[in-house]
């Protein structure tokens, strides 16, 4: 088990370095969904299925798939950009990951590590506290995709 | 399930697997020749009846002329993705089996045998997500073969999978409300009575289109119409490459018409015969059944399929879930 998960956690690192540096879109999202896959087989071992089956359902198999059929469609030519940006361009990415980075050091280190249980009730609980416990907040994302859903019929719409 | 599996644990799934493997590419190789012969029978002709009787040895000299073909790999493809695309879409058709209950835990030596490779209690998540993952073998082989054919036959694919999908997984929300799990186990145990079809004649309908749509059948086979795009997403291909691309058309058709039998017809339930030739009967009647729609309808034009996909077949799956919700509520 430990084997694995180290082998699939270095297929995980390495799959979404060369998605950052391949420079064809395709093959970069090749890659993000072979990352993908090892992070879901990665939850499986974790003892959260649901939660791997929803990361291959949504993220591989929705998310992905819209990336790939936009690159289809619009078949963007692989432009060659400058390697090294100064540091004008790179500041904001390193302030939100310095921010990222603090609060996983942070949970890490302050809280102690909670073993996962499998249950097969899962799905049960986790439904519970999705459309009840957190059920006003589940319907405001909803409706703000809704709007994002509406905004984007509107501004396609316009240009025909 | 608290004691380790032993060595007699392991190697029975090992059996299962390659029982099933070995299996299903027969029934697969097999299918084409049915194809072949029943659409023949359909528009009055003989169809391939000479390799055997009655051509029965055809998907034999098929293979070996598959096998001895060159493996052309044309210019200007992507070299890598066009090698993997016919793999990528064969695989997950195969991965669906593994959740698949074919008959009742057999007793044999003391011990009891599951009929089935592994009971996921999130079997029908992880159907869903094979079949989603689908998607990128028919698009990334139409995009890799740097051919205007393939590309369109590949964008094609893609659209109409990922929209049919959605229809799939909402006429399984149905379903899984009744049984009230996730495991293809429990929900072929809840139809030990009655069969799903019977309360569900409207998600059963909806599953059966989208499982057309999702094997890219007639009428569904826009990825692939040959009278305008010569063969689609796989144009490029040859010999065994092409085979895989082929064989895999044909191991969806079996794994969705297994998969149709578990949700609604009661999986291997059935009076008086043994439980697995009542599963082989109920998924061999799906198989003709494709067979015999390919031989009848036309194909749908591309806005067509779209307008039928978002605009009668998604709504009609969301009120199916809201009615079956206040059955399920108001049912003493």
């Amino acid at each position: 088990m430990t084997v694995l998960f180290y082998l699939l956690a270095l297929v995980a690192t390495v799959a979404t370095f060369l998605c950052i540096t391949e420079r064809h879109p395709v093959h970069a999202v090749v890659y993000l969904v072979t990352s993908f896959f090892s992070l879901a087989v990665i939850f499986y071992l974790l003892g959260a299925p649901l939660v791997a089956a929803f990361e291959v359902i949504i993220y591989a198999g929705a998310i992905m798939v819209l990336f790939l059929f936009s690159i289809m469609m619009i078949r963007p030519e692989v432009t060659e950009i400058d390697l090294h940006p100064g540091f004008r361009d790179w500041w904001p990415a390193l302030l939100l990951g310095g921010i990222l980075l603090a609060a996983l050091g942070y949970t890490i280190f302050s809280q102690p590590l909670r073993q996962g249980t499998v249950s097969p009730g899962e799905i049960r609980e986790f439904a519970r506290l999705l459309f009840q416990k957190y059920g006003v907040a589940v319907e405001i994302v909803s409706l703000q995709l809704l709007f994002a859903l509406v905004g984007a019929h509107y501004l396609g719409g316009r240009r025909r | 399930m608290g004691q380790m599996p032993d060595t007699l644990d392991l190697l029975i799934t090992i059996a299962k697997l390659g029982v099933i493997l070995v299996v299903i590419l027969t029934l697969a190789a097999n299918l084409v020749l049915a194809e072949r012969r029943l659409l023949a029978w359909i528009q009055d002709r003989q169809g391939p009846n000479r390799v055997g009787p009655q051509g029965l040895l055809q998907p034999l000299a098929d293979l070996i002329k598959l096998v001895t073909k060159e493996d052309l790999c044309p210019d200007g493809a992507d070299r890598w993705l066009f090698l993997l695309a016919p793999a990528m879409a064969a695989i997950p058709a195969i991965l669906t089996f593994a959740v698949i209950p074919f008959g009742p835990p057999l007793s044999l030596l003391g011990r009891e045998i599951p009929l089935q490779v592994v009971d996921l209690h999130v079997g029908v998540l992880f159907f869903v997500a094979l079949s989603s993952i689908a998607v990128y073998g028919v698009a990334l082989g139409g995009w890799a073969s740097n051919s205007k054919y393939a590309l369109l036959g590949g964008i094609r694919g893609l659209a109409q999978l990922i929209s049919y999908e959605l229809v799939m997984g909402l006429s399984l929300a149905p379903v899984v409300m009744l049984a009230r799990s996730f495991s293809l186990n429990d929900i072929v145990a809840a139809q030990a009575d009655l069969p799903f079809i019977l309360f569900q004649p409207v998600a059963f309908a909806l599953f059966f289109i989208s499982i057309l749509a999702e094997c890219k059948r007639t009428p569904f086979d826009l990825p692939e119409a040959e009278s305008e795009l010569v063969a689609g997403f796989h144009a490029e291909y040859s010999g065994l490459r092409f085979g895989l691309f082929f064989v895999g058309e044909y191991l969806n058709v079996i794994v969705l018409g297994a998969l149709a039998t578990t949700f609604f017809l009661g999986g291997w339930h059935g009076p008086l015969l043994p439980p697995i030739v009542w599963f082989c009967a109920k998924v061999s009647a799906f198989c003709f059944l494709f067979i015999w729609i390919r031989g009848t309808l036309p194909r749908l034009r591309s806005d067509q399929l779209m307008q039928l996909c978002w605009k009668v077949l998604t709504p009609v799956a969301l009120g199916n879930i809201l009615c079956t919700g206040w059955w399920l509520t108001i049912k003493p």
